[in-house]
This record gives C-alpha cells, sequence and structure tokens, in this order.
C-alpha cells in the first residue's frame, strides 16, 4: 500500500461527513426511539464543521497529528452534546497516536484506530454490553489489531474492524443502556439499535472504503 | 409531515433566538466578545463573589438564560437545541464571572453535558480558576431513590440554581455555596406529566409518538420515556398521581413549608396549571405543609411539548431566606 499522508485523511473526514449526511434521518429515528432525536443532527453538524475546518489547509504542509487535532476542535465546538467530547476525544487521541509521522503505513492506522476506540471509552467511561458507540468501536479496534497481528493486509484488518462493528452495533438490540440519556429507560431500551453504536458502524465503513 | 414553526431555518434557530433575546434584555444580559454562546450578566460577578455559571441545551427557555442576572446566576453558556455546550463557551462564562474567590458550575445531570462541563473545567483549572460541581437530580421519575445520583435535572433547576445564586449574592463562601447549592437540591422533588410531543426545529417531526388519548407520567424534558403510560386523566387524578410519588420521597411533617412550582412543558396553557395547583393547595392543606411561595408558568420548557410538571421544595429557614432573596433576571424578578 502506498503510505497514507494528509491528504488521505482528509479524504477519508470527507468521507465520513458525506455518509453520515446520507444516514442523518436513520440515525435520529433511532435516537427519538430512545433519546431525544438528535444524534444524526449531531454527527452531521459535527463532520461537517470538520470537512470545513479542514478544507482551507494547506495540506503540503501540515501533518496528520496537526489535521487530527483542527478535526478534533472543529467537531467539539460545532456540536457539545455526547458526541462532541466523545469524538473530540477519539481525534485527539488519535493525533497523539501518530505523533512526528508525515505519512502512516498500515501499523500506524492500526493504531490510530485503537488510540480512537480508546479515547471514546475513557471520556464516556462505559465498558462493553452498556448499550453505547463503545459496544461497536471497541470489538471494531481489537479485531482490526487482531487481523493486523495475523499478518492480514490493512484492507482485510479494516474489513474485519467494520463486521465487528456491524456485530456490535446489532448486538446493542438486546442490551439494556447502562449510559447515556436512554440509561433512564430501564428495559424499555430493549429491541432497539444504539444510535451512537449505529453511527459508529457508519463512520467506520467510510473510514474503510477511504483508507484502503 | 412537518410540524408548523415559526422559524427561519432551523440551523440557525438558536443563535436568531439570541440575537433577539439580546435585543430584549439589553439592561440585563451581553454576550462574552467572540463567544456568542456565552450569555452573562450585566450586574452580577464582582470580585470576592463566587461566580456561578448554569448551561445547557437550548429549547428549555426561560431555563436557562433567563435565570441569568443579579442575585441569581452570573452566566449561562448556550448549546443546540436539546444539546449541551462544547468546553469553549463554558470556559468562556467560567472566565467572564470569575471573581477570585471560585466558580460554581450547575447544570442537569445528563451524560453530554456532564462530559463538556468536566472538559471545560480542566481547562479552567489551567487558567487557574477554582471550579466545583453541583448536579441538578430533582427528577423523581428518572431513576429510583436510592439512585439519586443518576436522576436528570428537570423544572427544579430553578429552585435549585436559585438557592446557589442567592448564596453567591451574600458573598458567602466557596464551601458555603457548594453546601447549600446541594441542600437545595436534595430538597426540591420534581414529577412531570407529558400530553404530545415536541419536535426539533432542525427535523420539524415530532420526537416520539402517543396515542391522542394517551399521557405518559415522568417523560422527561427532552421527550425521554417515562416511567408509566396510560389514558389521559383528569388534571385532580394526575396532581395526585405525582404529587403522591413527590410527597413518598419528601416526607413533610405538619407545619413544614415548601415552596410549589407548576411549570408547562410548553403548550399546556396557564389555565390547566392553574387548575392544577388548585389541587396542589388540597393535598398540601390536607397534611398541614403550609406554601411560602407559589410559581406557574413556563420556567422549564420542552420547546412546544404539552404537559407539565409540579415541583416542591422542602424549604428550612436557610432554604427559604435563600428563596427570599431578590434576584433580578431577564426572565425573572424575585424580592
Amino acid at each position: 500500500m502506498t503510505a497514507i499522508d494528509t491528504a488521505r485523511l482528509k479524504q477519508m473526514f470527507d468521507a465520513i461527513a458525506v455518509a453520515i449526511e446520507a444516514d442523518k434521518d436513520r440515525l435520529c429515528q433511532l435516537d427519538g426511539v430512545i433519546g431525544d432525536a438528535d444524534h444524526g443532527i449531531a454527527m452531521e453538524l459535527g463532520f461537517n464543521a470538520v470537512r470545513d475546518a479542514l478544507a482551507p489547509l494547506d495540506l503540503a504542509a501540515v501533518e496528520p497529528t496537526a489535521l487530527l487535532n483542527t478535526a478534533a476542535k472543529s467537531f467539539l465546538n460545532a456540536v457539545g452534546a455526547s458526541s462532541g467530547p466523545l469524538y473530540a476525544t477519539a481525534f485527539m487521541r488519535a493525533a497523539a497516536a501518530v505523533k512526528g509521522k508525515a505519512a502512516l503505513e498500515g501499523a500506524d492506522v492500526i493504531a490510530l484506530f485503537q488510540a480512537m476506540a480508546q479515547g471514546i471509552k475513557d471520556r464516556g467511561k462505559a465498558e462493553i454490553g452498556e448499550k453505547t458507540m463503545i459496544d461497536a468501536w471497541q470489538p471494531a479496534a481489537e479485531a482490526a489489531a487482531a487481523a493486523h497481528a495475523a499478518g492480514k493486509s490493512l484492507a482485510e484488518s479494516l474489513d474485519a474492524a467494520l463486521a465487528a462493528a456491524e456485530r456490535g452495533a446489532e448486538a446493542t438490540k438486546d442490551m439494556i443502556a447502562a449510559k447515556g440519556r436512554s440509561s433512564r429507560l430501564g428495559e424499555r431500551s430493549l429491541g432497539h439499535i444504539d444510535p451512537g453504536a449505529a453511527s459508529a458502524v457508519t463512520v467506520i465503513a467510510a473510514m474503510r472504503k477511504s483508507l484502503t | 409531515m412537518q410540524t408548523k414553526k415559526i422559524i427561519n431555518d432551523g440551523n440557525r434557530s438558536v443563535d436568531e433566538m439570541l440575537e433577539g433575546i439580546l435585543a430584549a434584555h439589553p439592561r440585563h444580559l451581553k454576550s462574552v466578545d467572540g463567544s456568542p454562546r456565552s450569555i452573562v450578566a450585566r450586574d452580577g460577578p464582582r470580585p470576592g463573589k463566587v461566580g456561578l455559571v448554569i448551561g445547557g441545551g437550548s429549547g428549555h427557555e426561560p431555563t436557562f438564560l433567563g435565570f441569568v442576572g443579579k442575585g441569581l446566576a452570573d452566566a449561562a453558556a448556550i448549546g443546540n437545541v436539546f444539546a449541551s455546550p462544547p468546553p469553549d463557551p463554558i470556559l468562556e462564562c467560567a472566565k467572564a464571572v470569575s471573581g477570585g474567590a471560585g466558580v460554581l458550575f450547575m447544570y442537569g445531570n445528563y451524560a453530554g453535558d456532564v462530559m463538556n462541563f468536566d472538559m471545560a473545567a480542566e481547562m479552567a483549572d489551567m487558567d487557574d480558576i477554582d471550579v466545583r460541581t453541583v448536579l441538578t437530580t430533582d427528577d423523581v421519575a428518572s431513576a429510583p431513590r436510592d439512585q439519586r445520583d443518576k436522576r436528570r435535572g428537570v423544572a427544579g433547576n430553578f429552585f435549585i440554581f436559585k438557592a446557589a445564586g442567592a448564596a453567591c449574592d451574600r458573598m458567602l463562601s466557596f464551601d458555603e455555596v457548594e453546601r447549600i447549592a446541594r441542600k437545595a437540591n436534595d430538597h426540591t422533588f420534581t414529577m412531570g406529566v407529558a400530553l404530545s410531543p415536541c419536535s426539533l426545529p432542525q427535523t420539524r417531526r415530532p420526537n416520539f409518538e402517543i396515542g391522542a388519548d394517551e399521557m405518559e407520567i415522568g417523560m422527561g424534558i427532552h421527550g425521554e420515556p417515562g416511567i408509566a403510560r396510560g389514558k389521559l386523566r383528569t388534571a385532580d387524578e394526575i396532581t395526585d398521581e405525582m404529587l403522591d410519588r413527590i410527597l413518598a420521597e419528601m416526607a413533610p411533617s405538619r407545619g413544614d413549608k415548601v415552596a410549589v412550582l407548576v411549570n408547562s412543558l410548553g403548550s399546556t396553557p396557564l389555565m390547566e396549571l392553574y387548575i392544577m395547583n388548585r389541587r396542589v393547595k388540597q393535598r398540601l392543606d390536607d397534611i398541614g405543609v403550609a406554601i411560602h411561595a407559589t410559581w406557574v408558568g413556563n420556567y422549564c420548557t420542552s420547546l412546544e411539548m404539552a404537559g407539565a410538571s409540579v415541583t416542591l421544595e422542602h424549604l428550612d429557614g436557610e432554604l427559604q431566606t435563600m428563596l427570599d432573596h431578590p434576584c433580578d433576571c431577564a426572565m425573572f424578578r424575585a424580592g
């Protein structure tokens, strides 16, 4: 593979913005069932702000770390809500994970991916099984790392990540929410996919498509 | 079909509302230069006084920014509709109101608000501003009694912020302000009922479905499902169910005093609120609990949701003093 430079990372964020925009109504509807129906709006606002903030950057002069930090700050200040701090922390940790690199090899992308999942977990203090985006992000990061460690290509590793994220999001249907706004529902949250896990799949799918 | 709203652009609604509010209340409110979502009291913050910063998502007006003014909150950080503000406007509020005696963050207990306010508190710490946080958790319906710290903050914010703001205005120490804020929260209990949904300006779709003849007891102020859905009952029956739950927890003794707030979630009119308040008075009279003061109206709304909430604050001498302390805000005056 060719190393992933800042131009490719910018394309990745553009691809996420397009994917989230297309998915906005479904995410709002999922959120309407167990939350306050604004998740798709928040995610669209956030990734549109990232796209706008990255557009004027001189990609030849900017390293991946700076680009990711710009993404983090713009997402956070556009959104607030829950997804703001969670994704902003993900991108800040990703920025730290690839510090000093001008372009990313496969192992760097895997490290970036794992840092994102860990950042979301640390900020939200959620564990697997609590019906949050972590139920998609954590298995995805683990699957990517395992595939990479087994000698798989980056494309194969991200395929594994996406498949694990999809399974994780689907599994949130059978979970009772323990974190976030829907946790006040108790058993009434059963049977519904967590909107944060659903949007995580959309983000991961866009990353896989644009990075491989 | 989309709901009807008087708006221009759903994505600009919060900012356009803020422009209108600043135009209406120039004597009370201003925004921080360069941070339009940070609204500060013109008269309030001062050296040596603990600063009080409140905030949260929009769509609950007059909560939060209507309670910014002398004797109550010094600033409010404004989020998008039903979404926490990001850390930056919160931090700008903290800087604007810091008088060197500490800054108290108070807001409803929601995951998004906690993350953003905590990040702002970490940033304020780097600027040598001493920040403490008291979350409001007055919604009786949102978690069992033994999990009070998991409950949401709703209309009872009004009493809790009022107590903390008065303590700040009386130049009490940071420790004392924090203690009184926590005590006010512990003494405040709210129950709500929803009859029809609201819709976000960006989607203009009802944010939940409810039958034409149904109501939902305990629904949250963002449409979070409550504890029981059933056929719509009479005002007395609804008020009784709410008060039963509140009084079971508050456990007032004969001769105790309370303050009452009967609040509209947006489109329920004063007529219905006063019918509910009539029942509140009857029930409290029956058990010999005195009403020190009553407020009826729109205090913590959920856009155009139909429904109402009843809040009681169980007063002691100290909380009564804080409640009676004068304040002068854009949308609320007392004393």
